[in-house]
């Protein structure tokens, strides 16, 4: 097992833009007055003459992304999750997407795990907004190995990306030995039969967790890893969905428009399974420690335990 | 400039006029009270003062123009189709199903248009976008945005004034095209935004005051801009919505609607007597 490196994806994604930036000189970073936050600020320190700040005006900081990107450049413009998608989401939806613009929007401090900044700040709607865009790739990495992979693939892809990271520092559960990261393709991270859980970003390693202590308890639980929630790979979950029967969702979400949805487009239409979706269940959160939240929304290895569970019991 | 040149420049804006029309009419629907009164800002642009080849409509060297008030795009169109980047009778397919020709700009769709918009406040940040570019790869091409008065009322486009001055973006040209009225009603009326020199001067611009309608004043102002470094530069443009058309002047209820048969018919009549009085000079 690979050495665990303790944290959060926000500060990976500075560390591969960085080291991206190296080999690519067409890579603009911008960030409105955040950056020290989103660790923009790793890049603004190596690269000075590729970072903009375009102060606290998000709307206008992706249309000029827009405009770098129409003359060949690769920019990123990073914010809080909230206001790069939230905010920002009109301008994300006429001047990137619908012209097709090679944009790489950066959403950081998603999820309740933000902590102590409370509701205003804790988006639980990004992967929501950005899923309704047409041709918008959306990905949530789960760890350390798993961000600076994906942050390669992003700047790779030709198109616009929306990354998904998060402010509180995570164990790694990948192993950078044979960990390989391919752009729309889930991961199985454990082998079962009896029910599927199908997790994304934080909460993947919670699930892989919880999998874990069940199969000690001799029950048999597959687990995937949806790093890309768009394109989703319809094949791992369909092939789930016709092997076990039953599928659990988890994600730091709210639970209308995210992953589980995602998932139920896919099994809907083509093998009806019963879905339950673990999330934020249609509210906001609140201020607090980042694992009291986790585990008072029950998103924590012992919430999802106890779900599995109870599916496993019906 | 001189006389011949100038009479060209009034043919083609007068062409351009026509071409808004014969589209809206064709496409029972459009914005023609704002392309009229942006025909002669524009036609300058284009036939003037940009370096734009339309056989090579990428070319990464070339000037950009942003229609940030994207709806007055039927004029943009009939220039851009008098350069030679699509054929005239596109015009008559104006915002039908299939057609090239969309709405609103649609930069995949349409060569010569370099930024898809609409969405009011949004035109102005990509040019924005667009400068930067050019100050970083050290290119000397420049960029246009034309805005509507009324658009001047979204936040976003001081977000991209205070961009645009901060990153001494003195490759950038903002036009906004002062008609005076807006889809409500008079824009004093609706939301004031005079006084707007004030406005752009406080914000670090240059700021160029004109009659929209002159070629003389528009080409100092363009070659004011040209001279001046460090800072933005924003083009008041004083005009008159409907110019051209006489039925349509100063009339807010022309701001979005395609002219009926009869007054399809008139306008043509009064532009082509425009051109051909021109040509026969």
């Amino acid at each position: 097992m690979a050495e665990v490196v303790t944290k959060a994806t926000r500060e990976s994604f500075g560390m591969a833009l960085c080291e991206l930036a190296k080999e690519n000189d067409k890579i603009v970073v911008m960030d409105a007055d955040l950056a020290g936050a989103t660790k923009t600020s790793i890049f603004k320190k190596e690269f000075p003459e590729r970072f903009f700040d375009c102060g606290i005006a998000e709307g206008n900081m992706m249309c000029i992304a827009s405009g770098l990107a129409t003359c060949g450049k690769i920019p990123v413009a990073a914010s809080f999750a909230m206001f790069a998608t939230g905010r920002a989401f009109e301008q994300i939806r006429n001047s990137v997407g619908y012209p097709a613009l090679n944009v790489k929007i950066a959403g950081s401090h998603a999820g309740i795990s933000t902590g102590e900044d409370g509701a205003t700040h804790q988006c639980l709607e990004d992967v929501a907004l950005m899923r309704t865009i047409p041709g918008m790739t959306v990905i949530c990495p789960a760890d350390h190995y798993e961000m600076m992979a994906a942050t390669k693939a992003a700047i790779e892809h030709v198109g616009p990306v929306y990354i998904r990271l998060g402010r509180l520092a995570i164990d790694s559960f990948n192993d950078p030995e044979n960990y390989k990261f391919e752009l729309g393709k889930g991961i199985t991270l454990h082998e079962g039969n009896e029910i599927t859980v199908i997790a994304t970003g934080l909460v993947v390693n919670e699930a892989r967790k919880a999998v874990e202590e069940l199969e000690a308890e001799g029950k048999s639980v597959r687990l995937i890893n949806i790093h890309t929630i768009k394109p989703i790979d319809r094949e791992i979950i369909l092939k789930a969905a016709k092997e076990t029967g039953r599928i659990i969702t988890v994600e730091e979400h709210n639970v209308i428009g995210g992953l589980g949805d995602a998932v139920c487009d896919v099994v809907s239409s083509e093998c009806p399974v019963p879905v339950r979706k673990v999330g934020v269940y249609d509210r906001y959160g609140y201020s607090g420690p980042a694992w009291e939240l986790l585990e008072k929304f029950g998103l924590t290895a012992s919430g999802i335990k106890k779900v599995i569970l109870e599916e496993l019991e019906k | 400039m001189d006389k011949a040149e100038k009479r060209a420049l009034k043919i083609c804006a007068a062409k351009a006029r026509l071409g808004a029309i014969i589209g809206t009419f064709n496409a029972k629907s459009g914005h023609p009270g704002g392309s009229l009164s942006a025909a002669d800002i524009m036609t300058y642009l284009y036939f003037k003062e940009m370096n734009v080849d339309p056989q090579n409509p990428k070319k990464a060297d070339r000037d950009r123009f942003v229609l940030s008030k994207g709806h007055c795009c039927p004029s943009l169109y009939a220039i851009l189709a008098q350069k030679g980047y699509f054929d005239w009778e596109e015009l008559t397919k104006l915002r039908h199903v299939g057609a090239m020709l969309q709405g609103h700009p649609d930069m995949k769709g349409t060569p010569g248009i370099d930024m898809s918009t609409g969405s009011l406040g949004q035109g102005v940040s990509a040019a924005c976008g667009m400068a930067l570019a050019g100050k970083i790869d050290n290119l000397d091409y420049r960029v246009y945005a034309l805005l509507g008065d009324g658009e001047c009322e979204e936040g976003q486009v001081w977000e991209a004034a205070m961009f645009a001055a901060h990153n001494k973006l003195d490759n950038l040209v903002i036009i906004v095209d002062q008609n005076g009225l807006q889809i409500d009603g008079p824009v004093s009326e609706v939301c004031g935004i005079e006084p707007l020199d004030k406005k752009f001067e406080s914000f670090g611009f240059n700021v160029v005051k004109i009659n929209g309608h002159c070629f003389d004043e528009i080409e100092s102002a363009f070659e004011n801009a040209k001279a001046t470094k460090g800072q933005p530069t924003a083009i008041l443009a004083k005009t008159v919505k409907g110019k051209g058309v006489s039925f349509m002047e100063n009339q807010v209820d022309w701001h979005g609607k395609g002219p009926n048969k009869e007054e399809y018919e008139n306008a043509c009549a009064e532009l082509q007597a425009v051109i051909d009085g021109l040509e026969a000079e």
